[in-house]
């Protein structure tokens, strides 16, 4: 494998020709949604097993689906942030197959007319350049039970001796999100899935945990040679349960189609499933014959229609989405790629910094204190820094007295620290207190006399070359000036003092 | 008399106006069960505690002051709809002995209004059927003639209500389930525009087409019961959001203003000469009761039953999907999951159904799809087009419910022979229309012990609901073939 992991596009050598992969993922994602897609039952995970379950969800006899209006307004929501059409007219469809956790034995999903078609997703590589996948199409369908197996060693179907359904989880709304074949490496497919993870969480479309299976992914991938117009026979693979195995998964995935075709042999379609312990893919059990589901038109639910207003109303319910505000973090305020997803991805905080970065006019010193700082608070007391006592015009003003080298950095940290848990104007503070940084030369030559004066041996060493005790004077200055001195300005006089008086 | 053999109109005002209780109906309701049941065949299943205990609460509600449309009304319901706490079986024995968790929109609003829930009636399996022979659980007799199917799929309820086993039933109509057997037994069978009642609870055949409907011995009490049933449910997206104008407040008196629609391709020289005489003659009173009778078109009517078992069929291989094995019913094991699923539909299933599961899945499937499915949906859309045009011209269409009156069990052992029962009923339900059938006459068909009974179908435009029951109340009052003396002549073994 090149070395391109980090780049838009990974290519391999082939015996000596360079090959490219070409991927397509479908997204699974569970929408948050207080209730469930066709019932009233409640949508949340981790509840005790075949709770959250009535006539509707468990398919009895008799029982009729109604739609969960806010589930389809999030998938509208979930497409228009990404710049796809909203076609006027929807439906749901059956999607008919047996299978012991699906409770009616159809899934309730949408076959021809998708809510969403289309859309752009932008996102950026870690090396900082911008890439994007389109959108084919995102649609609506309702989740499945969960299936668990007993009586075997390592919970698997086979050799096990019964099966649990637990129902919680049948009619969880779920949308699946459909990319084109735009992605051609590992790390973009990451990038990719990072940023519907950061739009969907803002828009409040879902939490996207792939450790709780609210984002499941499949990717679809094939090797051809760089140029080539006609994509190779690809594979699926399933059963990532992080971003990082995703990563992984591809990566071992490429290596091993890579290796086939050097030795001359031929891809089989296929699905493999990615084995996160051995870090390799392996044959799905492959279905006995191709699934005609039998897609119709679910006669118990009526179309969907869209108003234009409808969609007008949910574009400006957007606000400001994420790849916007990374973008402008990065193009305006010179922040690092980093540095703007740490603030864009932390709920709460991209408000706050924009807020705090407005008043001081100062990007990189805001962005320092905010990530900073001002994080490492929110960390140890557990408390989100838009919920603390810290204002963002606060913050500013810490940054505009730290930037004026009126206060040291200790200083601001104390004051901040004060802020956070008592309020009020960090000026208000240092003016009060006289925090305000010494840098009046006069008073600290005066400090610097004396610190000289009580540690000759110490001047001594340094005059003798050992040059490192500098840190130790300066902290002494420091302590005498009841740490308000300019640091910069006391190592200043002191090595003038030093240097000048040999 | 037996509250039994009254209106339910006249029952509910009795049980208001204290002259009986609904404890003494229920007593009654059982009393006549037990009388006439053993030769009938009416119930897969009486509730007679639910009866009670509901006759005791609309008794307590009666001296608090309540008036309640339907106090006491003794109720039968066809055992495909959901009354929890009771067998609801479908008459299948992939659901024998399933017992519901819940209850039907519509049952729990004739409940609430009064109602007392008899038992659970027998049915074609899954409403299956145009005879009542298909249910795998019990076998009813007409009524009239015990050697006679009562007609189906809603067999059992109409044959209760026929036979004074109760005073109004609910019935589902599909293709023609409520009308078909109505007229077979010579009561008054309505199914209301799709979308009008609830289907929730009511165990899905075909879903775009199901529509319960109640089944009575007068026009009037149907439209007692249809005001207490229809409207809006927030349980089912299909229900319509529109006002309910009470049907009951619109029944009149004459057929004066009223265009009445008779269909040119349903040319009643079809018919046997005795049968073709009944409708003749109930054409005539339609004109002699000041309609004023216009002939129409339905040039795609005649493709109706094709349409209708393709898509029926379609719908109910989805629907009858869940019933699997795994979560409730039956349940046969076998070597694996695939294998019990096999061996308990191949066992619970009757004939007729895996034959339309078979037709159903074979329509959906991937190649045959556009072939049968989508063109029978494009004619669909062109039958309730025909309908929409004649409907320009007139206010209701009259033609027979079925081309004969009832048949001896066994007499339609091909398939093909039973769906075209259907004939004149299908069309309408694939238009989502209003229809009903009210008794016009009988005939006596060879080999049969005395006349039985034919219904007249009376269908109106979406809606107009009001106005057809308005028409058939109208058309009820000034004939005599529809009389208050709806109790037919049993067999003496029976009435004795």
């Amino acid at each position: 494998m090149s070395a391109t992991l980090e780049s838009a596009n990974a290519v391999v050598d082939v015996n000596g020709v360079p090959y490219e992969a070409v991927m397509g993922i479908e997204c699974h994602v569970e929408l948050k949604t207080a209730t469930k897609m066709f019932c009233g039952c409640r949508n949340v995970f981790g509840a005790e097993p075949n709770t959250n379950v009535c006539p509707v969800c468990l398919g009895m006899p008799g029982a009729l689906p109604v739609p969960n209006r806010l589930a389809i307004e999030l998938v509208v929501k979930a497409g228009l942030a990404f710049g796809a059409e909203i076609p006027a007219f929807s439906k749901f469809d059956r999607k008919n197959y047996f299978y012991p956790d699906m409770p009616k034995d159809y899934q309730i999903s949408q076959f021809d007319t998708p809510l969403t078609q289309g859309g752009v997703v932008p996102f950026f590589l870690p090396d900082g350049t911008a890439g994007s996948c389109r959108l084919t199409r995102i649609h609506l369908e309702e989740d499945t039970g969960k299936s668990s197996h007993a009586g075997s060693r390592d919970g698997r179907i086979a050799g096990s001796t019964h099966s649990l359904v637990d129902f919680n989880r049948a009619g969880v709304p779920l949308m699946e999100c459909v990319s084109e074949p735009d992605i051609r490496s590992a790390a973009a497919a990451v990038a990719y899935l990072e940023a519907l993870k950061r739009t969907f969480v803002a828009l409040g479309v879902s939490d996207v945990k792939m450790e709780e299976g609210s984002l499941r992914c499949d990717v679809n991938l094939s090797l051809r040679p760089v140029g080539a117009a006609e994509y190779g026979t690809k594979t699926e693979i399933k059963n990532m349960n992080s971003f990082n195995s995703v990563r992984r998964a591809i990566e071992s995935e490429i290596a091993r189609q890579a290796a086939i075709l050097a030795d001359g042999g031929r891809i089989v379609q296929e699905t493999r499933g990615w084995d996160e312990a051995a870090g390799v893919t392996h044959p799905m059990r492959s279905k006995e014959r191709a699934h005609d589901y039998r897609y119709f038109p679910d006669p118990d639910l009526t179309p969907i229609e869209f108003a234009a207003a409808d969609v007008t109303r949910m574009r400006a319910e957007l606000g400001t989405l994420p790849q916007t505000r990374l973008e402008r973090l990065v193009r305006e305020d010179g922040l690092s790629l980093v540095q703007a997803q740490q603030i864009v991805d932390t709920p709460g905080l991209a408000d706050f910094y924009d807020a705090a970065r407005a008043c001081s006019g100062k990007p990189q010193a805001t962005v320092n204190f905010v990530l900073g700082e001002l994080s490492r608070l929110a960390n140890e007391r557990g408390t989100p820094v838009a919920a603390s006592l810290v204002t963002p015009a606060a913050l500013a003003e810490i940054v505009e007295l730290t930037e004026a080298n009126a206060i040291n950095s200790k200083t601001a940290k104390d004051v901040l620290a004060r802020v956070w848990a008592s309020g009020g104007s960090p000026k208000a503070i240092v003016d009060a207190e006289g925090l305000a940084q010494v840098s009046d030369a006069g008073a600290i030559d005066g400090i610097v006399a004396g610190v000289l004066a009580a540690n000759e041996k110490t001047v001594a060493d340094y005059r003798s070359g050992k040059t490192k005790v500098m840190g130790f004077l300066v902290g002494q200055v420091m302590k005498q000036s009841g740490g308000k001195a300019n640091p910069t300005l006391a190592e200043e006089r002191l090595r003038a003092a030093l240097d000048g008086g040999a | 008399m037996n509250p039994l053999d009254r209106t339910a109109a006249d029952v509910a005002r009795a049980v208001n106006a204290g002259e009986t209780s609904a404890a003494a109906v229920a007593a009654a309701a059982h009393a006549r069960i037990a009388e006439r049941d053993p030769a009938v065949g009416a119930y897969l299943a009486e509730t007679a505690d639910l009866a009670r205990e509901h006759a005791a609460r609309v008794d307590a509600r009666v001296r608090a002051g309540e008036r309640l449309p339907l106090a006491g009304v003794p109720l039968a319901i066809k055992d495909n709809m959901c009354v929890a706490g009771t067998l609801t079986t479908c008459a299948s024995r992939i659901l024998e002995g399933w017992i519901a968790p819940y209850t039907a929109t519509a049952v729990q609003r004739l409940l609430d209004a009064g109602a007392l829930p008899l038992g659970k009636t027998n049915m074609d399996e899954f409403a299956m059927g145009s005879s009542c022979e298909n249910s795998a659980l019990g076998k009813t007799a007409n009524p009239w003639d015990l050697g006679r199917v009562p007609g189906g799929s809603s067999g059992g309820s109409v044959a209760a209500v026929a036979a004074g086993e109760a005073v109004v039933a609910l019935g589902s109509d599909t293709g023609g389930s409520i009308r078909e057997p109505a007229a077979f037994c010579g009561v008054v069978g309505f199914k209301p525009t799709y979308g009008r009642v609830s289907r929730y609870g009511l165990i899905a055949f075909a879903s775009s087409l199901d529509q319960i409907g109640p089944i009575t011995r007068t026009v009037e009490d149907a439209a007692l019961v249809y005001d207490v049933m229809a409207g809006k449910d927030p349980m089912d997206a299909t229900t319509v959001d529109l006002a309910v104008e009470p049907a009951a407040a619109g029944l009149r008196e004459d057929l004066k203003g009223v265009r009445v629609g008779i269909v040119r391709e349903f040319g009643l020289d079809k018919l046997e000469p005795d049968v073709r005489a009944v409708y003749e003659r109930a054409y005539a009173d339609l004109e002699r009761l000041g309609a004023e009778l216009v002939e129409v078109s339905l040039p795609t009517a005649d493709y109706g039953v094709a349409t209708y078992y393709l898509i029926a069929p379609a719908e109910c291989s989805s629907n009858l999907a869940r019933f699997d094995g795994m979560r409730y019913g039956l349940r046969v094991e076998g070597a694996d999951v695939g294998q019990t699923y096999e061996a308990t539909r191949a066992k619970g299933f009757g004939d007729e159904v895996k034959r339309r599961i078979l037709i159903g899945t074979y329509a959906l499937s991937s190649g045959y799809y556009d072939a049968y499915y989508v063109r029978a949906q494009k004619a669909r859309t062109l039958i309730a087009d025909d309908f929409k045009k004649a409907f320009a011209s007139c206010d209701a269409i009259a033609c027979p419910a079925a081309a004969s009156p009832a048949f001896e069990f066994a007499a339609k052992a091909d398939p093909v022979s039973m769906y075209l029962m259907d004939y004149y009923t299908i069309p309408m339900s694939l238009a989502g229309l209003p229809s009903l059938s009210v008794p016009c006459g009988y005939a006596t068909p060879p080999g049969a012990r005395g006349p039985l009974p034919l219904g007249l179908e009376l269908s109106a435009p979406l809606f107009a609901e009001r106005a057809l029951l308005g028409i058939a109340h109208a058309y009820e009052r000034g004939t005599r073939h529809a009389t208050l003396q709806a109790i037919p002549p049993l067999p003496s073994a029976v009435t004795a």
